[in-house]
């Protein structure tokens, strides 16, 4: 019995504001879109421009992991405070992703030597 | 509960998380989502310690054989997937099945194209002597990528299949929390393949 | 199907209710029945070691057939006992002790339990099939790779396939755990053995993949002539002990951590008072978990990483022994001053604490890379692993079946088979395990399948197999006290060993199938112990009114996907042989497989109400009528 959803109707002016959020919402993600195609194109000049890949290597990742932040952050709503349990959530996945980093250390430095 | 008739008035303000059902789906997509960090991951470094690594006197090499365009392409077009499937979630926030529908079928359209391109990237491939067998750095490579395009199809799958199963039943709070899901699963998917991107292709080319 | 708590079945009817059902105490007796059966057959295969290893030169089997012995029976004990038997205990209890009436994804539940079984199934099947796999648990590449016959194919497959259903089952128990518990309990309210299986869990979560990685590679190199261990072709045969190891290490603590839970509950409860240090034991948990991923490579010391990399994963590893060791003080400190009462789980909690340190000190002293030159790959670490394992985890399945066979069976086990089983199978494991530190300080090499006379060993192996021999025979006593229980009278009561302190006490047994009638409101840590002590005799207050409850369906699709990968499993495992009809068998697991999940993505599934009248006929027909709930 206590798991049952309660539904009623939203107010007119509860339910305008919602729809007026939902589409302010939106806008940001078609914005935040725009810039990771930026990044995309910004990476693959940098390449094409043909700098030395001292610093090209490291730029690529930092404009990668920028990217992932905002994928992770504003597409998949890491950032949405109400989200059941994001929390935890949170935690969870950027404990992946140390355990990522690493095994990436690893597999750089004791595979051949 | 599931057979309550909604209005855009009446429904939830996150349809996805209005049940115990859809809260459990919530979560459980992210903790898989943990899984399939450390799935890619663990492909991910193989790929990076046997990069370029073949028998003796091999003629291929990332530098040579990777090609930007092509997977500058790519990248777009699963990039704007990733964008039409929010957009698809901004309708389901709307109570707008039909947008719903129309737009992870834009992104089905898109990770197609992205799909097409791959098999044709890989036959090319194959075609020109990199087989999977040929080297530790075919291996890897077509591990990685290959391992990255099964997550594209499965998505895929599993969009076509809601887009069908629900084309005669409407959004409901059963069936939202799924779309949901499928749509964390395809963000994911695009997380991925950034860094396929940045750390196959382009620091590939780098050589 | 909602009254089919209150209906008599026929044994057809109950064998499908088995095939079909999706309840967790169900799963749980399930997982814990597999557990035992394959905990037999490794345990055989360790007493035909130890045979084969009582004299010198002996010939009871050959060199072939013991590295059978010794793979299965790491293999088998590891991953097809030990984890299955944990689960079975998780899955009874948590969501009794979170308050709630089934896990997240009762469907997935099950599914889990098929895919464990039939990878399990599948295994063993290489027995009959040309052989074993036998290039030890750890199946490093070297060997490995050129491992005649399909031993090593069987393990691949085997493991793959059982390692899904782990890693969907620890999915499960994270979201059940976060998303579940009952109104009041707050994440630092939750029992211990709560908070270890969502560690445990989140440690499945993380670390089966990178073995899922590790196999796949290991099959493609075996059967499809992939290069990723063949150094002539540019790959690297240690990139398989690291991916081994990045799951290997967690693995150990995926396997200690629920034990650690299990005594955290059985401790309090037979020193009758709280356990000490809660915060702590919870900080000391996640720290465990945490550092689990960063000590891999203490199993690599000698593979020549260099001393840079071996220095930081000595300290690592030396590192996980404080947040242990905080956990050891903290029981040792519920104990102290408690009114001790010395019960066959209690005696399993003693014998535990001091074989537990013993196993972890010899641990720490492998930490020291400098010493693991001298003892990697003798008796010692043997000596070590078997100390933790047996130790700490075997103890605790043990002592938490007695602990919890009421709350599963409705029926006790026999303290005096108990008390006689624990002391036979405690002796039996000191006297064979204690005895190879110095074996192997000698330096008697492991995995080796017999020896030379006279170099100082072979009295010391022959007091190992004798306790071997005791170790089975306190099995057999452990199997023939549940044959008798079966036959006892139920119990039919609650708080059965009367100093209950967490949720699953409070209902009364045998546990009606949606757990508690009304969702439990928890007002604190050990919630049953604090309203039995306000004076409430149910030892739960409500946290809403009586009303429907809503239950999950049955299902045979969990088993029908699980016999389509084992049907896969065998068209790829023949596919390198040439065999035509291997890829069309193949394609027809995969099918079975894909077109089960299709047709229950189709369907929809809603489960199914238990209406007030009928909640209240099975309380009247469990427990009689009017008697308190």
């Amino acid at each position: 019995m206590g798991h049952d959803t309660q539904v009623q109707a939203r107010s007119k002016k509860q339910y305008e504001y919602d729809r007026h959020h939902n589409a302010v919402h939106m806008r940001k993600q078609v914005i935040n879109f725009a810039i990771m195609i930026f990044l995309t194109f910004l990476a693959f000049a940098v390449v094409v421009a043909d700098f030395s890949t001292y610093y090209i290597k490291p730029l690529i990742l930092l404009l990668a992991g920028i990217q992932v932040v905002i994928q992770l952050y504003s597409y998949m709503h890491m950032d949405d405070k109400k989200a059941s349990h994001i929390g935890v959530i949170s935690t969870f996945v950027w404990f992946g992703v140390v355990i990522a980093f690493t095994v990436f250390l690893a597999f750089l430095t004791i595979i051949w030597w | 509960m599931e057979h309550t008739k909604f209005t855009p008035q009446s429904w939830p303000d996150k349809p996805e998380q209005a049940t115990m059902e859809g809260k459990n789906k919530f979560v459980g997509i992210w903790i898989f989502i943990c899984s399939d960090i450390t799935l890619f991951a663990s492909v991910f470094a193989t790929y990076l310690s046997l990069k370029d690594k073949g028998p003796a006197g091999m003629e291929y090499s990332a530098a040579e054989l990777f090609e930007l365009p092509l997977a500058f392409v790519m990248t777009m077009l699963l990039l704007t997937s990733s964008l039409t499937s929010v957009y698809a979630m901004y309708h389901m926030k709307n109570y707008n099945f039909k947008g719903v529908q129309i737009w992870m079928s834009i992104t089905v359209l898109l990770g197609l194209g992205f799909l097409a391109l791959e098999i044709y990237e890989f036959y090319h491939y194959v075609h020109d002597g990199f087989g999977y067998t040929q080297s530790a750095f075919s291996s890897a490579f077509f591990t990685l990528v290959g391992t990255h395009g099964l997550h594209v199809v499965i998505g895929l799958v599993w969009i076509l299949c809601l887009i069908f199963r629900n084309a005669g039943r409407g959004l409901n709070l059963y069936n939202a929390p799924k779309y949901y899901a499928a749509s964390i699963f395809w963000h994911f998917i695009d997380v991925v393949w950034v860094f396929i991107f940045t750390v196959v292709y382009l620091m590939g080319v780098l050589g | 199907m909602s009254s089919v708590a209150v209906s008599k079945k026929g044994f057809g009817a109950t064998v499908w209710d088995y095939l079909t059902t999706v309840d967790h105490k169900k799963l749980g007796v399930m997982y814990l029945l597999a557990g035992t059966l394959f905990f037999a057959i490794a345990g055989f295969e360790a007493l035909l070691m130890r045979i084969q290893l009582m004299v010198p030169n002996n010939d009871f089997v050959s060199a072939g057939t013991f590295n059978e012995l010794l793979t299965m029976h790491g293999t088998t004990m590891l991953f097809l006992a030990a984890t299955p038997l944990l689960f079975g205990f998780m899955n009874a209890v948590i969501p009794l002790q979170i308050g709630a009436r089934d896990v997240a994804f009762p469907f997935l539940n099950s599914l889990g339990f098929w895919m464990f079984f039939l990878g399990a199934l599948f295994l063993h099947l290489s027995f009959f099939l040309g052989g074993a796999p036998d290039a030890g648990w750890t199946n490093y590449a070297s060997l490995a790779l050129y491992s005649p016959g399909h031993g090593v194919d069987f393990y691949v497959l085997g493991l793959q396939i059982s390692g899904a259903g782990t890693l969907i089952s620890g999915i499960n128990f994270i979201v059940t755990i976060i998303t579940m518990r009952a109104p009041g309990m707050t994440f630092m309210r939750m029992p211990l053995f709560t908070w270890t299986s969502l560690i445990t869990s989140a440690l499945i979560t993380f670390a089966f993949p990178p073995l899922t990685v590790g196999l796949f590679l290991m099959l493609v190199d075996r059967m499809f002539e992939a290069n990723f261990f063949d150094h002539t072709m540019g790959g690297n045969t240690i990139i398989w002990e690291h991916l081994f190891w990045i799951f290997g290490h967690p693995e150990v603590y995926i396997l200690v951590l629920p034990a650690f839970g299990l005594f955290s509950e059985i401790i309090p409860v037979f020193a009758r008072k709280r356990l000490f240090g809660y915060s702590s034991m919870v900080f000391a948990t996640i720290l465990i978990g945490f550092l689990g991923f960063m000590v891999w490579a203490h199993h690599m010391f000698t593979t020549g990483l260099g001393a840079t990399a071996n220095a930081i994963f000595a300290v690592a590893t030396m590192a996980i022994a404080v947040p242990t060791g905080m956990k050891v003080f903290n029981w040792i400190m519920t104990i102290w001053g408690g009114s001790v009462k010395v019960t066959v789980p209690m005696l399993y909690a003693l014998g535990f604490i001091p074989s537990f340190v013993a196993g972890g000190v010899t641990g720490v002293m492998q930490a020291a890379a400098p010493l693991d030159y001298q003892l990697h790959d003798s008796y010692f670490i043997v000596a070590h692993f078997h100390y933790v394992i047996v130790g700490g985890i075997v103890t605790a399945i043990f002592g938490s079946m007695h602990f919890y066979w009421p709350i599963m069976f409705n029926r006790a086990l026999s303290e005096t088979l108990g008390k006689w089983t624990f002391w036979i199978f405690f002796i039996g494991f000191h006297c064979t395990f204690f005895i190879q530190h110095f074996l192997g300080l000698m330096g008697m090499p492991r995995r080796v399948f017999t020896y030379q006379a006279n170099q100082g060993w072979d009295l010391f192996n022959f007091i190992s197999s004798i306790g071997a021999i005791l170790m089975a025979i306190g099995v057999i006593l452990l199997v023939l006290n549940i044959i008798v229980s079966a036959k006892s009278k139920p119990l039919n009561c609650r708080d059965y060993w009367g100093d209950g302190r967490s949720l699953e006490w409070a209902i009364k047994t045998p546990v009606p199938f949606y757990n508690f009638k009304q969702t439990p409101l928890v007002r604190g840590y050990d919630p049953y112990w604090l309203e039995k002590h306000e004076g409430n005799e149910e030892g739960m207050t409500y946290a809403e009114p009586l009303g429907e409850i809503h239950m999950p369906n049955n299902s045979i699709l969990p088993l029908i996907m699980s016999i389509g990968t084992f049907v896969a499993a065998f068209g790829a495992l023949y596919h390198p042989d040439g065999k035509s009809w291997a890829i069309p068998v193949l394609i027809l697991g995969l099918a079975i497989t894909v077109g089960a999940m299709i047709i229950r993505s189709m369907k929809d599934d809603l489960g199914f109400h238990v209406h007030v009248e009928e909640i209240v006929a099975t309380e009247e027909h469990l427990y009689g009528k009017g008697d308190n709930k």
